[in-house]
């Protein structure tokens, strides 16, 4: 016998008269503002976050923030005045000089200061991890309150890769002391864009 | 062997480094506290969660045959691997076919529990460990003391030493973002150079196929995005349903191993990436041996949060290494005499049974009451040494004979209290870390029978 009919013949064996599957809509639902509370918790876990209304706005800040911005490349060509569009590139391996990275993301989690990021608003998948300073960019109005609701906005959608990137690399690995910057970006740029 | 007790005896040598271990995991179960109380629905959650893995383990065999189907329909490269040996030889074959001597590798327990890097290593591969507290207790020729937090017992002044030795930092600099910057820059050239990267499974969807991977660091991402062929390896057990629950999983993981509300990363890979390859490696290992013992069977709900580590009074004073075994801590002392009872009989006894573990475990495993039943088991089959067990038939046989019991409760009163020297010495293990009390004069039952009539 091969060791999968092996493993499942002896999983099978084992495995207890079937129970059932709790259900999972009871939870209770807080009224609290979804925009503040993610904004709240992303700058809690490292991240900031600003409420914008143009693209110029955003330009406007990241110029301040990253005066000294090495090679920024953007997925969305609405940054073609401040960084070059993403395209043709084939090896992740060419990512590596990345200073800041633009993406769009689906949507955001309140409880936890996360964006829903898939596949094809990364270019390729290593992108945003590989770069020193990672920027994103939703609609504010796409702010669900956990994750259940999250999960029922994905659906069954369908993607290759996804993710949810909550703030910057980070360890505490030496004496618990919280440091920014672990493998990947080292800092982490939330743009929520409201009405403009 | 070498026991929990000796190991622990000798981890108590440095009494302040002890107390300094078990403050830092107590800090991080304040963390885990902080976190939990924000959350009004947390106990439904946790019953939601052991609820979906008690449906996960009467349905395994099915759950595991469709996560089969929908990987390979994404386009992945399913192997199982029965135990360890198997597990190993799978990894090693995949590296030997792409002619890989050298691969980078995220955190794993699975891959620790089968010995994997050993195993490579001894095959002539290089493998580099990528998540900062494994890559410092591999510098040092070490295993992890802790499942989140694999160099919780190093110092930062003992890593800014190691670093200097074998990353060139500074001398002396015991700086924790100089050197979290240092191992970033020495391993951003490892991902940049591997071919194949290794990775853990945190959980794995039926329904669809895909499985998830939590970092905090982003080094699972750095590795499998930049290789060309990513290994996944998982146990059976941890199989989800349907996408939708790792919405109940992700809520609890997080907060309850550090407190966070999530980790930075939770990736979730449905097929491979243009011109690259995934396997993945469902490991039993025991695993179905565990589903079948009724009591114990609960244990493989875990999710590997480390939380029961952290709260636990003997782990936090005894470390991680005085466990001898990949997971330590109280789930790891349930799951490893399923594994071997004969060399880890001693672990179920690593415990005080205080029940902390339990009430803080996200998908409510009884892990106090298995260490209980595991004594038992263990006793029954002689597992344990046999002074404890004639120890407790003597004191079996003393506290069901109500005149013994009276008559050695007498002797023992009037020798703690006439001749302590013969309790108050090295030879009793009790008194070691304690003072002895001052036995009374008379028995409860002498002071009642003697003040029965005083009634005021």
């Amino acid at each position: 016998m091969n060791a999968r009919d092996k493993i499942l013949n002896a999983v099978r064996l084992n495995q207890p008269a079937s129970l059932p599957l709790p259900e999972l809509d009871h939870y209770v639902q807080t009224n609290a503002d979804r925009l503040q509370h993610f904004m709240a918790v992303l700058s809690s876990i490292g991240g900031f976050a600003h409420v914008v209304k143009s693209t110029t706005e955003m330009i406007g800040i990241l110029e301040n923030q990253f005066p000294l911005a090495g090679r920024k490349l953007a997925i969305n060509e609405s940054w073609k005045d401040y960084a070059t569009i993403f395209s043709a590139i084939k090896d992740p391996h060419d990512l590596n000089d990345v200073d800041i990275a633009i993406i769009d993301a689906h949507f955001g989690v309140a409880e936890n200061g996360s964006l829903w990021v898939t596949e094809e608003q990364m270019g390729l998948r290593a992108f945003p991890f590989i770069c020193q300073h990672l920027v994103a960019v939703i609609d504010a109005k796409n702010i669900v309150p956990t994750m259940l609701e999250a999960y029922e906005k994905i659906g069954q959608s369908d993607y290759g890769f996804g993710v949810f990137i909550a703030g910057p690399s980070k360890t505490a690995d030496i004496e618990q002391s919280l440091v920014l910057g672990a493998h990947g970006p080292k800092t982490m740029t939330v743009f929520l864009k409201g009405e403009g | 062997m070498v026991t929990h007790a000796d190991l622990s005896e000798q981890f108590n040598i440095d009494e302040p480094r002890v107390n300094w271990h078990d403050e830092t995991l107590w800090w991080v179960r304040q963390k885990r506290d902080k976190a939990v109380h924000q959350i009004p629905e947390w106990e439904l959650l946790r019953e939601t969660a052991s609820a979906i893995k008690d449906n996960v383990l009467s349905n395994l065999s099915e759950y595991l045959a469709e996560f089969e189907e929908q990987a390979k329909k994404n386009g992945l490269i399913v192997h199982w691997a029965a135990d360890d040996v198997e597990h190993n030889k799978i990894v090693l074959s995949i590296l030997e076919q792409h002619g890989v001597k050298k691969i980078v590798k995220s955190k794993s327990m699975l891959t620790e529990e089968c010995h994997l890097n050993n195993y490579l290593e001894t095959n002539g591969v290089e493998v580099i460990d990528t998540d900062l507290g494994e890559r410092i207790v591999q510098l040092a020729e070490e295993t992890p003391s802790h499942i989140v937090l694999p160099c919780i017992h190093w110092k930062k002044e003992e890593i800014g030493e190691l670093f200097h030795k074998f990353l060139g930092t500074p001398e002396g600099n015991a700086d924790p973002i100089l050197l979290t910057h240092a191992a970033r820059e020495h391993l951003r050239e490892k991902f940049l150079t591997a071919k194949i990267a290794i990775t853990g499974v945190n959980f794995a969807v039926a329904e669809t196929g895909e499985f998830v991977v939590c970092t905090n660091e982003g080094n699972a991402d750095m590795g499998a995005h930049l290789a060309d062929v990513h290994i996944a390896c998982m146990g059976i057990e941890k199989i989800i349903p349907y996408r939708k629950h790792l919405g109940v999983f992700l809520r609890l993981l997080a907060r309850s191993a550090t407190g966070q509300p999530i980790t930075t990363y939770s990736s979730h890979f449905s097929n491979p990436g243009p011109g690259q390859e995934i396997h993945i490696v469902v490991v039993d290992n025991g695993r179905s041996r565990q589903l079948g013992r009724q009591a114990f069977r609960n244990s493989l709900k875990c999710i590997r949060c480390a939380a029961c580590f952290n709260t636990c009074p003997v782990y936090r004073r005894s470390g991680g290494h005085s466990y001898h075994t990949a997971i330590a801590g109280p789930i790891g002392s349930i799951l490893a005499p399923n594994l071997d009872m004969k060399n880890y009989a001693d672990l179920p006894f690593a415990s005080t049974l205080c029940g902390s573990c339990t009430n803080v475990c996200p998908v409510k495993i009884d892990i106090h009451q298995q260490l209980y039943t595991w004594r038992q088991e263990l006793v029954k089959d002689g597992y344990v040494a046999p002074g404890k067990k004639r120890a407790m038939q003597l004191m079996a046989a003393v506290l069901s004979n109500p005149s013994w019991y009276r008559f050695s409760g007498s002797i023992g009163r009037w020798v703690m209290r006439k001749m302590k020297f013969l309790i108050n010495n090295k030879f009793n293990l009790w008194y070691r870390q304690r003072d002895m009390p001052v036995a009374p004069e008379e028995s409860f039952r002498d002071w009642y029978k003697n003040n029965k009539g005083n009634k005021k």
